[in-house]
């Protein structure tokens, strides 16, 4: 479970993240939803530690994300934006190399990514190397070795960029795996109609702050919209009314 | 802690070794560029100097009947007699337009004014701006200089004087190099392409370890799992220092080879460079790899991109050269503050082993530590700066 309070983050005058609260509950597909620039990232990355927040505080199953940053990646697999593989190595070794990283015994190494391979269903292409791979495929690789330790907590920044129908499709049934495994899920968007169809909790973000936060049903009903984008929009500009 | 460094630096060998690309370029570009560069230069500089002496040298001379005593002499010095131009102006023309380097004219007065016994004149053309034919002129002029003493003693001898008269200075010139302490010079510019071969070795992967995964994008993923960035720092150095040791040793051994196909005692030079002194500068410029590795991984990492990491390291691949040639061109002899300066004393020692000369063991005791700390002080600074935020760019 993530818990977020009270963030902010500026870079020089920039403020990209000013005063983000929220939850995301273990057995629920939390969405991070906002227009480009709104914070999302960088609210991500300061999730998954490789940035640090100026003032409020971050826990993902209770380890402070600054504190103990250690003990909170070692519960988190995260897949930044654009997260690249090693073009030299097979889609296996990508994966065995970040098990091996993540302190899997040596002698579960091979089970533990046989296992993921299964899971996402990668075995056409596990054994070649990464370069060349389409998009879809390196998403496929990359989730897998985000999730070859078997975290608590999965933290996905903008999962579905660049993928197309199919592979957005398993991208989904995946996600509702992880859910159903009572799995907390966390991830970014940009496009509504995603974060519609799978989350339980939708949070909007819009220049840096949130604006929403609430079920797909609760924010029809608090912005009095039918429509999920024309909620959306009409959440957005509660925060930044230009 | 071991295995995670482990991890990442079994990773990226086999990362590495997979690039063939990168590979070949690493290894293959520093051990095999020096020596043959060398080669080429060494091989230059011999042939220059041999054909001095060695090779028939055609001498286009004018009035060839007024002195076959002088022709003779000529062609006992390797010299080859062949036809001139017509006349003296056509002899002058022909050397200025650069036709031949040197003529000699014979003038017609030649033979009575070598029996009259007054100084007969002989003409030698040539163009002392031309420095390529100003050589073969100044070899043609030494042989009448020579002609001119064995005559005068000749005469000398005749009128019951000794040619000694001639000789009031007798001037003994006493070179005191050995023979490796010549090729010492020359071979002193092999620490340098050593170095250069060591730094080439490590760069690809000291670009990769900031500004290469940044741009692949496997940066982040890498940083957001459960392990400490000192770690991930550290087995990505050590991978480094491996491939500089693989193209140092590499470079070491082509060197010795291309050694053995150089005419170098026909320079007079017999370098000191059996496998004895190849184990032993191995094991004095391995401690150069720290540092090296360090530096370029310290550089790269402030860079925003690939392409400019390459453009800053290229400048590094220099910097080792800077104290070399400033000690080079003051002509400095080794001293106890120079091993304080990495490079610079790999360099000196390295130079003292060549021209087989005793090696001061305080010396090689302060360029090991100074440069092991320096290497260690730069690779602490580059765990440092790893953990800074503005490294995801």
């Amino acid at each position: 479970m993530i818990r977020v309070d009270g963030l902010h983050k500026s870079f020089g005058s920039v403020r990209a993240v000013r005063g983000i609260s929220f939850e995301a509950p273990d057995g629920r597909v939390t969405g991070l939803l906002g227009p480009n620039g709104a914070g999302k990232s960088t609210t991500l990355r300061i999730l998954y530690t490789v940035m640090k927040p100026d003032a409020g505080s971050a826990s993902i199953d209770g380890h402070d994300v600054v504190k103990s940053s250690l003990d909170a990646r070692r519960c988190t697999g995260t897949l930044p934006h654009g997260a690249g593989l090693y073009p030299h190595l097979t889609a296996r070794e990508n994966i065995a190399y970040f098990a091996s990283l993540c302190g899997i015994e040596r002698s579960n190494i091979e089970e533990r990514v046989e296992n993921i391979v299964d899971l996402l269903e990668i075995k056409d292409f596990a054994d070649r190397r990464t370069k060349g791979f389409s998009q879809g495929q390196r998403t496929k690789v990359a989730l897998a070795r985000a999730l070859v330790h078997d975290p608590q907590n999965v933290i996905l920044d903008e999962p579905s960029n660049g993928l197309d129908v199919m592979a957005t499709r398993s991208l989904r049934e995946l996600i509702l795996k992880l859910k159903d495994a009572g799995r907390c899920v966390l991830f970014s968007s940009h496009v509504m109609q995603e974060v519609a169809a799978l989350c339980d909790d939708i949070v909007i973000i819009a220049d840096g702050r949130v604006a929403i936060d609430d079920t797909a049903e609760g924010i029809r009903e608090q912005t009095g919209c039918d429509d999920l984008e024309d909620a959306f929009v009409a959440a957005i500009h509660r925060v930044s009314p230009e | 802690m071991i295995r995670t460094i482990f991890t990442v630096f079994s990773k990226e060998v086999l990362d590495n070794f997979r690039d063939r690309r990168t590979l070949a370029s690493a290894l293959l570009m520093g051990p095999l560029f020096g020596p043959l560069l060398f080669a080429f230069v060494i091989n230059l500089s011999i042939e220059r100097s041999l054909s001095d002496v060695e090779k028939t040298l055609e001498l286009p001379v004018l009035g060839v009947e007024y002195a076959p005593t002088l022709i003779d002499y000529l062609k006992s010095r390797n010299l080859k007699i062949i036809a001139a131009p017509e006349d003296r102006e056509a002899a002058v023309a022909s050397v200025k337009s650069g036709l031949h380097d040197v003529v000699i004219i014979i003038p017609r007065g030649y033979g009575e004014q070598m029996a009259n016994g007054i100084p007969a004149k002989v003409e030698l053309v040539s163009d002392r701006a031309n420095t390529a034919a100003d050589r073969d002129a100044r070899r043609v002029r030494n042989v009448l200089y020579a002609y001119n003493q064995e005559l005068a003693a000749i005469r000398l001898s005749a009128r019951g004087v000794s040619p000694l008269v001639l000789r009031p200075l007798n001037i003994d010139d006493i070179d005191v190099s050995t023979a490796s302490g010549r090729s010492g010079i020359l071979l002193g510019m092999m620490s340098y392409f050593f170095i250069f071969a060591m730094l080439m070795g490590g760069m690809y992967l000291a670009i990769d370890t900031t500004a290469g995964e940044r741009e692949r994008g496997s940066l982040e993923p890498l940083l957001a799992l459960p392990v400490t960035r000192d770690r991930l720092i550290l087995g990505k150095i050590i991978a480094t220092c491996l491939f500089m040791a693989l193209s140092l040793m590499l470079s070491l051994i082509s060197f010795f080879f291309a050694l053995k196909f150089m005419p170098l005692q026909e320079l007079g030079m017999t370098p000191n460079f059996g496998p004895r002194v190849v184990v032993a500068a191995f094991f004095l410029l391995a401690p150069f790899i720290l540092l090296g590795a360090s530096v370029m991984t310290l550089v790269a990492s402030f860079t925003k991109s690939y392409k400019e990491a390459q453009t800053w390291l290229s400048v590094v691949l220099l910097a080792p050269t800077l104290p070399i040639l400033i000690v080079s061109l003051l002509t400095l002899r080794p001293r106890l503050e120079f091993m304080f300066v990495p490079s610079l004393s790999q360099h000196l020692l390295l130079i003292d082993m060549v021209k087989n000369e005793p090696v001061n063991v305080l010396h090689v005791v302060i360029s090991v530590t100074s440069t092991l700390l320096l290497g260690g002080l730069l690779t602490w600074l580059c765990a440092r700066l790893y953990r800074r935020e503005g490294l995801l760019g």
